[in-house]
């Protein structure tokens, strides 16, 4: 029964020559349908990178149009990492710099830092028009984009003046890779991971130095300091994986995707000891309850109607199964699965001027899938996803974490494994 | 992550399997590693269309000369004619319009302007009952100002041979302007993303009236509703003459629009169609199969009571061929093939290739053989059989439509 397995050795790393010019990618590409400036992901991935090896005079800045949503390569029947290739074409060749603006939306950690610290103020100055308008033709962040409010509290903060002590009363213990949304401007949905995973029988621990996982960076062409960020990360998580013994989980599907994937693929940093065990708190759940570990009792009179919301990095990670199927173990939910699409924020993309339009001509059949939904709101596993159904649709947007949470009998979960 | 049935690959024979199953309420799942070929159907479905080089009129009976080793002689004769209806209504189930008898070919205007034979033919294009006349004398073929999947010199020099008098005209409007500053995507669902708006179709109708004038049919790319279905139908009705659609250079917009509706069946009926996902290996025991590893779900295996194996042929990687070797690159299944790369090939390209006939080998229900043991409950259907030249006999989808139902009626039994 050994299985036998031939490896070419003449493929490269981004395999674009496994490419076979099907042309399959380009149906699935967001951006092309929108905006034709966009090579399209086969121009711009596969074939253009036999042109560049050649001469990277035919390195082109429109790849920078690229939402990095890697729905080509969910499509592509060959495998090829073609949202890979583009990236790294981005940070390989790119002559252009990040501006002023880049930086400031990228370094989410210092500016998140300075936001929640004046909070109250930041939270209402950014939404005056006049200041909008500044910051438009200052910075070119465009002036419809809605901002995130920024939390006053921050969870780190939160979590260790009023959470930290008890999480020794467990026998088991996981990390919480927070990210920076939820440090900086949704404490809540931490605090409903600690509140499910306390049920469970789980102790959380934050890491000893958790860094921003830097896909904003990298979007931005910051790679010295993405690089920079990911080592420190991976040491952390090695730190906790490997050292403790404790797995590390996270409630943003783009943070934990970015640490998978993306490190090694596109910053060389390597992360073969940490990567299995670094994933969705929502996966993490659904292995216990799979395997039988595990029983999360719900509230009897939690009725709603939710539709799902498949961000792309979860399609690209294959897992919004463990969150579809999470929330269908609530007697009272009513799911509805949106057809998989992309919202086109894609992070910091669609705050920039030049890309707003782009940005809500990608996502605007998402929009009217969400406006024709008879739900209550809509639950995703992204927070920008969030951000931009909350601005672009009359609906609310939640975590599937934070649904579980709400919808949980603590008390009930609890007594099924303290017996 | 337990199923009732996993399926292993998500084209024609991966969702006919799962929808077929899922009908009868199983618990189903498809893993897909990407889109599937569906994406380059040509908008009908062979059985048998060609018996040693001869046009087949009737696939029922053609069958009878084929050899035993046949998929259709293995699904058995007797089931042949039941099971080509059932796929029929299956699809129709799925929202797609077919037409067609598996006892009577009919005959549809290829891209190359001959007639060719086939066995179910999606509402889009049109049926010919017979391939040694064209019904009209005056026909203008219509074609987007830089579309190059389109060629309509071919059609021209094929109608030639009917003695029709053809005319080739473009079309150019506004809308498409966009999508033309990019040459290289200047492709069929580009198009069609336009169209499925709603709003370009008033236009080009008129301007097809306009540049039809004179012709008793109009010729026209298939490049008509993608995600919205009804856009074919709209645009018939507005044009004032038959309206042929011929296939273009892939990608299909009928067929990624059929295989979109057959995946939104599968999903309807509560199946998951796991895409864009990796098998890697699986777990055997006593010669069963227990459960499956794959790429996205890791030490969460894939469970299931059986498994089908549709993974396709050479195209799909379903198998494939090393320097000295061939084999299935999910569990190493044994292969029906030969060992011996010379016998591989005919140096003649157009001739019957000996590797198309490869595929993993089975015991007579359907069940994969690993080291000459059959795997009890591992089922295979489709491209990923060996036995039969899809591309000289006309017969791939047909193989892929009855191989599927048959094994699901094995699982079902």
């Amino acid at each position: 029964m050994k299985k036998e397995k031939f490896e070419p050795f003449n493929i490269s790393d981004n395999n674009f020559e496994q490419c076979v010019k099907c042309t399959l990618c380009t149906v699935y590409c967001p951006v092309l349908e929108v905006n034709p400036d966009y090579p399209g992901p086969k121009q711009a991935g596969p074939d253009g990178e036999r042109m560049r090896l050649k001469n990277p005079g035919f390195y082109d800045e429109s790849l920078k149009l690229c939402l990095n949503c890697k729905r080509c390569e969910v499509a592509c029947p060959s495998g090829v990492k073609i949202g890979d290739i583009i990236q790294a074409a981005n940070i390989k060749y790119s002559k252009k710099g990040p501006s002023l603006r880049d930086m400031i939306l990228a370094n989410t950690d210092l500016v998140g830092t300075l936001a929640s610290t004046f909070a109250p103020v930041v939270n209402s100055v950014v939404t005056i028009k006049p200041v909008r308008r500044v910051l438009d033709s200052v910075l070119k962040i465009d002036h419809h984009r809605i901002f995130p409010k920024y939390s006053g509290e921050r969870f780190e903060t939160w979590f260790r003046k009023h959470a930290a002590a008890k999480q020794r009363d467990f026998n088991n213990h996981v990390s919480y890779f927070h990210g920076c949304y939820v440090n900086y401007n949704f404490p809540q949905l931490g605090k409903a991971l600690i509140k499910i995973m306390n049920a469970a029988g789980y102790g959380v621990h934050l890491l000893e130095k958790e860094k921003c996982c830097g896909v904003a960076l990298i979007a931005n062409g910051l790679i010295k300091q993405a690089t920079w960020q990911a080592r420190s990360n991976v040491k952390a998580f090695k730190k906790s994986i490997v050292e403790k013994g404790m797995p590390v989980i996270s409630t943003s599907s783009t943070c934990i995707f970015t640490i998978r994937d993306e490190y090694p693929h596109l910053l060389g940093v390597e992360n073969k000891e940490i990567r299995d065990e670094s994933e969705l708190a929502t996966r993490f759940l659904f292995r216990l309850i799979d395997s039988g570990k595990l029983k999360l009792i719900f509230k009897e009179d939690y009725k709603k109607r939710i539709a799902y919301h498949t961000a792309c990095h979860m399609e690209k990670l294959g897992w919004s199964i463990y969150s579809t199927s999470l929330l269908q173990m609530i007697p009272g939910v009513k799911l509805v699965q949106l057809e998989s699409l992309c919202c086109g924020i894609a992070g910091t993309y669609g705050f920039k001027k030049e890309k707003y339009n782009t940005s809500q001509g990608v996502g605007q059949p998402l929009f009217d899938q969400i406006n024709n939904a008879d739900v209550d709101f809509v639950a995703t596993d992204c927070e920008t996803c969030k951000w931009q159904i909350e601005m672009s649709t009359a609906k609310k947007v939640e975590n599937p974490i934070s649904i579980l949470a709400e919808a949980l009998d603590v008390e009930a979960t609890m007594e099924l494994w303290q017996e | 992550m337990k199923f009732d049935n996993i399926i292993i690959g998500g084209g024609l024979s991966g969702l006919t399997c799962g929808i077929k199953l899922a009908e009868q309420g199983r618990k189903c799942a498809i893993v897909s590693s990407g889109q599937s070929a569906i994406h380059f159907f040509s908008g009908s479905f062979d059985l048998l269309n060609w018996v040693s080089g001869q046009v087949v009129e009737n696939p029922l009976e053609g069958m009878g000369s084929l050899p035993d080793t046949h998929p259709y002689k293995r699904v058995g004769l007797e089931n042949v004619a039941c099971l080509a209806e059932e796929a029929l209504l299956l699809l129709d189930r799925a929202g797609l319009d077919f037409s067609g008898q598996a006892n009577q070919n009919h005959f549809v205007l290829t891209p190359m302007g001959t007639m060719k034979p086939t066995w179910l033919t999606l509402g889009d294009f049109t049926c010919f009952s017979q391939k040694e006349t064209f019904p009209w004398k005056q026909a203008v073929i219509l074609n987007f100002t830089g579309f190059v999947d389109f060629h309509t010199l071919f059609i021209k020099d094929g109608l030639a041979k009917f003695d029709v008098n053809v005319q080739i005209k473009n079309i150019a409007m506004e809308v498409f302007e966009a999508i033309r500053r990019n040459p290289s995507e200047m492709r069929s669902t580009n198009i069609a993303k336009k169209f499925d708006k709603g709003t370009v179709i008033e236009e080009f109708a008129q301007k097809v009236n306009e540049l039809g004038e004179g012709a008793e049919v109009v010729i026209l790319p298939a490049v008509f509703g993608l995600f919205n279905k009804s856009v074919a139908a709209e645009l018939k009705a507005k044009i004032n003459k038959p309206v042929l659609l011929i296939p273009v250079i892939p990608p299909s917009v009928p067929g990624i629009r059929s295989q979109i509706l057959l995946r939104q069946r599968f999903q309807e009926l509560g199946g998951t169609y796991l895409l864009g996902d990796n098998v890697e290996e699986g777990t055997f025991e006593n010669n069963r199969l227990l459960d499956i590893k794959t790429k996205n779900h890791g030490d969460i295996k894939l469970k299931a009571e059986q498994f089908i194996l549709t993974s396709g042929s050479f195209y799909s990687k379903g198998i494939v061929a090393a320097p000295n070797k061939i084999y299935d690159p999910i569990f190493g299944l044994d292969i029906d093939g030969d060992t011996d790369r010379a016998q591989w090939f005919d140096e003649k390209i157009f001739n019957d290739q000996p590797y198309m006939y490869y595929g993993v080998k089975t015991d007579k229900h359907f069940r994969a053989l690993m080291s000459g043991e059959p795997i009890g409950n591992l089922y295979v259907a489709g491209s990923v059989l060996g036995g039969a030249n899809a591309l000289k006999e006309g017969s791939g989808a047909g193989i892929c439509l009855l191989s599927s139902l048959h094994v699901a009626a094995q699982i079902l039994k």
